[in-house]
């Protein structure tokens, strides 16, 4: 009998030759991630653990990136910086992105890949439920909480339940032209709902998978935990491969699943009979085609986060609003600084996609978690009332993006930037078809 | 919490299903400090304020776990349907709880890095249901959690429903936490 990707990589981190579901293993950790947060309470725990004066297992392999409540006046938020700020030089930490400085980054599961962090075949830990995103690049990433970074922190290992993989099978050689990766993730959870993949690796595969971008891949596995996913991973290829080595010359060692792996259940798609989607309040899998809803009241949308303000989420938000005016206040929050920069590089017919949101009216914030989790009453675009908001981020639970009278409906660029030039929830594809195809 | 097998006894604070962690401490609230006495109360405050009032104390509803200007609850043992703590990777969830005063939560499910946290920081005990005790169970009902034979009794309806055994966490759990558990197995070395 074969193993999965994850089996693989968890059996050759514990020392053995093959380890099955249901396992529990110590394993070795290769990269720990943690942020503002949960860096706090984690580094608390470390020292009353270990001593005052105890060392990091290898500074090497810690990774802090400030990123969730970075442009606020609280505090208590400020000071949890100032927290990780002081870790850093007592630890004499190398891959700290500090608040201010050039090495700033903002969201860490887009941060991680564009500094070289996701490599295939590794185990990487983050204080941070979306660090299931890193599985795009067939590493084993999952999140955990302060007791763990801290044990981590002390030790370099924690203890892992294998889990029971679920496949996913894509047909299809590209994505249709109206198609992006989160209306794909969100037909997947609102299928096998939000407990359906709880405890399992969700593994992503076949030709319509090798199609996609590395930055569509982290889309899906970025939203494995909606569906209660432990992890979320796709194989390494070619794909794969160029993005990493463009980052880090740190050597890594490819693990692919075995043709005779067993799995929990297979699961078949055809993307090209797939169709805009969304997930209505309050729940990731409460979901609709975007047909069904279209017409419907907003307030606003919002288009950033981890899962949905990388660089082609916005390419692909420009190409609707372009040469159009926002009905609805918008929101444009890029996760990353190097995001943020090309901006102002990458242009569509000449014009630089930070112009094209300018000039159709949007409010552009600095790189960070922003409104997508709430934070602070000052954050960047958080709804602070009873608004309805289409956003092209994670999660909408109650009160997720602030106030628990708020309501959000989950959806992807082309569907937030097609809705915010009508004011109401809107096909993408009456946009595409009429402006770039 | 409980690190023994005694009994656990208390009243019952009743939630549906798909409790996030969002809902369990709301995000602009996970600034406070964990480990200054004072500033930690904070967590049990605002434990649970953000689930809907109407969904808050079932089945009546617009039940605050923690009432107006406490910070400790009267309740102690959550009853909750599928997918208790999904969402974030929070461990103020969990520890909110325990500031609050929740010593055990009864769920027919839990989402994972909930489950995990509520173990490996030995904030309180997750124990699982078989059915859905949510329905059965009403806020401010006294329930009893017998450990060694896995049942959970309504003391003010009189009834018993069985549940499972903690499996392979019970070592952690009785343990108090992943910290002194590998202590007592020579992983880390004693304080």
């Amino acid at each position: 009998m074969g193993m999965t990707l994850t089996e693989k990589i968890l059996a050759k981190h514990s020392g053995r030759d093959r380890v099955s579901p249901g396992d529990n293993v110590w394993v070795d950790v290769d990269v720990l991630m943690t942020h503002d947060v949960c860096g706090p309470p984690a580094i608390g725990i470390f020292h009353k653990q270990f001593g005052e004066d105890a060392k990091v297992w290898d500074k090497n392999k810690l990774v802090i990136i400030p990123d969730h409540y970075i442009f606020t006046n609280d505090k208590y938020a400020n000071r949890n910086v100032d927290v990780l700020r002081a870790f850093a030089a007592e630890q004499d930490l190398p891959y700290f992105y500090d608040v201010g400085t050039d090495s700033y980054k903002g969201v860490c599961h887009v941060a991680l890949p564009e500094e070289g962090f996701t490599r295939p075949g590794e185990v990487l830990f983050g204080t941070d439920s979306h660090t299931c995103t890193a599985g795009a690049f067939g590493q084993f990433a999952t999140g955990i909480g302060n007791t763990d970074a801290a044990f981590i922190m002390g030790t370099g290992k924690l203890w892992v339940k294998v889990p029971e993989t679920m496949r996913f099978v894509f047909e299809g050689t590209s994505l249709p032209p109206y198609l992006m990766a989160k209306d794909i993730i969100l037909q997947i959870i609102g299928d096998i709902g939000v407990d359906g993949a709880t405890y399992r690796t969700m593994e992503f595969a076949g030709q319509g998978i090798k199609a996609l971008t590395m930055e569509d891949r982290m889309t899906l596995t970025n939203m494995a935990i909606e569906a209660g996913g432990k992890n979320g991973v796709v194989e390494p290829d070619e794909v794969t491969e160029a993005y990493v080595k463009s980052r880090t010359d740190h050597p890594y060692e490819k693990v692919y699943s075995d043709p005779d792996a067993k799995y929990h259940s297979v699961h078949h798609y055809n993307l090209e009979d797939m169709v805009p989607m969304v997930a209505k309040p309050h729940s990731p899998d409460n979901k609709a085609t975007v047909e069904e809803v279209e017409g419907g009241y907003l307030d606003r949308a919002y288009i950033g986060s981890c899962t949905g303000g990388k660089l082609s989420d916005f390419r692909a938000a420009a190409e609707i609003i372009r040469g159009n005016k926002v009905k609805l206040d918008t929101y444009i929050v890029p996760a990353t600084t190097e995001i943020a920069r090309a901006l102002e590089t990458e242009t569509i017919f000449g014009t630089p996609l930070i112009d094209i949101f300018r000039e159709a009216g949007c409010k552009i914030g600095n790189a960070s978690c922003a409104a997508c989790l709430g934070g602070p009453s000052d954050t960047f675009g958080r709804l602070n009332n009873q608004e309805v908001c289409i956003s092209s981020t994670n999660r909408n639970y109650p009160g997720r993006m602030g106030s628990k009278q708020s309501q959000v409906y989950l959806a992807s660029p082309y569907t937030v930037a097609a809705s915010a030039i009508t004011g109401v929830i809107t096909d993408p594809r009456v946009f595409i078809q009429e402006t770039v195809i | 919490m409980s690190k023994n097998s005694e009994p656990i006894k208390g009243k019952a604070f009743v939630l549906g299903k798909n409790i996030d962690t969002d809902q369990i401490i709301p995000a602009a609230h996970l600034v406070y400090s964990l480990e200054d006495p004072e500033e930690r109360k904070l967590y049990g405050k605002y434990a649970l304020s953000g689930v809907p009032s109407a969904e808050s104390g079932l089945p009546q509803g617009n039940i605050p776990l923690t009432k107006e200007g406490e910070t400790e609850s009267e309740f102690k043992i959550i009853v909750a349907g599928d997918n208790f703590g999904c969402g974030s990777s929070r461990e103020h969830a969990p520890a909110c709880l325990e500031i609050a005063g929740i010593e055990a939560i009864i769920s027919s499910s839990y989402a994972r890095i909930f489950y995990r946290n509520s173990v490996d920081g030995g904030f309180l005990i997750p124990f699982e249901s078989f059915e859905d005790l949510s329905k059965e169970v009403k806020t401010g009902d006294e329930l009893e959690i017998d450990q060694v034979n896995h049942q959970m009794k309504n003391v003010t309806q009189d009834k018993v429903y069985n549940i499972k055994p903690l499996g392979s966490v019970a070592d952690i759990v009785h343990a108090g936490g992943i910290f002194e558990y590998a202590r007592q197995n020579g992983m880390v070395p004693a304080k």
